[in-house]
């Protein structure tokens, strides 16, 4: 799955809110209730996608996933905390054969519930399933127009699938919530992209430039565009946009690396996100287990209203208390809240430093070195790590350590 | 171009695929939808409340003025989250 397409775009409806207040309308942008509940139900996936976002090292998480009771439980104790929109996320969720126990008690609690998909295994007897038992959205991860990138890019053979699963979620009256991850490989596909959405009859499409995590960050210098590809690829999304009087409404999630200030990652740490992993770590972000001297709960041994409220791990980063310089004197810090903790840490060591994304960054030196990497040719032509259990059983075993050493953590 | 005009005789409903519901844990309405909320302030709630896909806007602009009689410039306020409300997509004429 995507990192850049659980959440953000809520962050942005919130913020169009915020500017809509003469009207009575009022966004939450402050709110401490976990209104997100990301349930990453199982790290195994049929795709291999060299831009997922998921721990490197998943393979050690996908014999201890929890029970279906399990996620029940925590799917009403974290409902009573506020928690809204559900997302049903891995790996590929499919591959449980739960989904639809999920599904109606998510309904039954009052969700707007959300199966985050590559398509493999949905079947026209699950689809059906999830239909009547009362599940809101599904969210398809396409990759390119071509079966040849599509292919490539994920590993697999399934560009035909897509297709028809597309065609399904259209059948059975679902709304259309497309997401692509942008990379090099595709990023020249701008337009075609965007016209095969508006002929499948996309309502949404999420165009996720990758940001560099998990596997990402393992083939960063493989997947990075450049910034000019980056300027064209939103230049033809707004002229799109303008010009195609398409229903579709469209995000385009802009790459930070190219940009001068960091992302307000998760909206704030704590905020408005709670992640609940295949294991049942109890998280605030996706990729929060890379950050040192922490303790994360899991709901197997813990209460999830103390995990959201009380735990240490949870406070941590609330508010800007932990701050240091540049970020606790900038007059933008509550633009970005210092950007994001974990990049910060992977790439820097110190994961109270400002994200070396921001100019202002003792560390930026890190950020133009990655760009001026994926345009070295020698560096770019490594091969891309693919996210596969073989692979994942290598680095857990110390293996590849060219690719992840210059991290500061197993990405 | 008529599309944002809100008439009087118009009848609304929410848009497809967006579902309205009172949040107990913030005591607020909200509009949910793919990818996305909306927390709707007092107001706000008590309009899309009524969109019930067979009120008119005089409808719904009238019980408003019943039901808060103190609310003063009222009918400007409602007409603005019709308008809100339909360029955001979250409600559709019938």
């Amino acid at each position: 799955m995507t990192q850049a397409s659980l959440g953000e775009s809520v962050v942005q409806k919130t913020i169009h809110a915020t500017q809509a207040q003469n009207n009575g309308v009022a966004a939450n942008v402050t709110q401490t209730q976990p209104l997100w509940l990301l349930a990453e139900v199982t790290y195994r996936c049929p795709l291999h996608c060299a831009f997922c976002y998921n721990p490197t090292d998943y393979d050690k998480h996908t014999q201890n996933e929890l029970t279906t009771e399990q996620w029940i439980q925590a799917l009403r104790d974290a409902r009573k905390l506020g928690a809204i929109q559900l997302g049903i996320s891995g790996g590929e969720p499919l591959l449980r054969d739960d989904i639809e126990d999920i599904v109606v008690e998510a309904k039954k609690l009052g969700y707007y519930s959300n199966l985050i998909t590559s398509g493999v295994g949905l079947t026209e007897k699950r689809i059906q399933a999830f239909k009547d038992g009362g599940l809101d959205h599904i969210q398809l991860s396409m990759h390119d127009i071509t079966e040849e990138i599509n292919n490539f890019i994920t590993n697999t053979k399934t560009f035909e699938l897509k297709k028809k699963v597309a065609a399904m979620i259209k059948g059975h009256g679902y709304p259309m919530v497309l997401n692509v991850v942008i990379h090099r490989y595709n990023i020249g596909h701008m337009k075609e992209i965007l016209e095969m959405a508006d002929a499948l009859g996309a309502e949404y499409i999420e165009l996720a430039n990758t940001q560099y995590y998990g596997w990402s960050l393992v083939n960063r210098s493989q997947l990075m565009p450049t910034k000019e590809q980056v300027d064209e690829a939103e230049r033809i999304t707004n002229e799109f946009r303008e010009k195609s009087g398409s229903k579709m409404k469209i995000f385009f999630v802009v790459p930070d690396y190219f940009s001068d200030r960091p992302k307000k990652c998760m909206n704030g740490w704590g905020e408005v996100f709670m992640i609940v992993t295949a294991n049942g770590d109890v998280l605030p972000c996706h990729s929060a287990r890379v950050l040192p001297n922490m303790q994360f709960p899991n709901v197997k041994d813990t209460d999830l209203g103390w995990s959201w409220k009380d735990s240490p791990a949870f406070n941590k980063y609330r508010g800007d208390s932990w701050m240091k310089e540049p970020c606790r004197t900038c007059s933008e810090k509550e633009n970005d809240l210092g950007g994001c903790r974990c990049q910060t840490f992977l790439l820097t060591g110190d994961a109270e430093a400002a994200d070396p994304v921001c100019s202002k960054s003792p560390h930026h030196h890190l950020i133009e070195q990655a760009i001026l990497d994926s345009r070295n040719p020698t560096i770019a032509a490594q091969p891309i790590v693919f996210r596969n259990d073989k692979n994942s059983k290598k680095i857990i075993a110390g293996e590849l350590k060219d690719r992840v050493d210059e991290f500061h953590a197993l990405p | 171009m008529m599309d944002n005009q809100i008439q009087n005789e118009d009848i609304y409903t929410l848009a497809p695929h967006h579902r309205f519901q009172w949040e107990e844990a913030q005591s607020s309405y909200v509009i949910l939808f793919p990818e996305g909320m909306v927390k709707l302030h007092g107001g706000a709630g008590e309009v899309i409340k009524r969109l019930d896909g067979k009120a008119t806007v005089s409808d719904v602009v009238a019980d408003l003025k019943v039901t808060f009689p103190d609310a003063e410039n009222i009918e400007k306020d409602i007409i603005g989250m019709y308008e809100l409300a339909l360029s955001k997509a979250w409600i559709r004429k019938v």
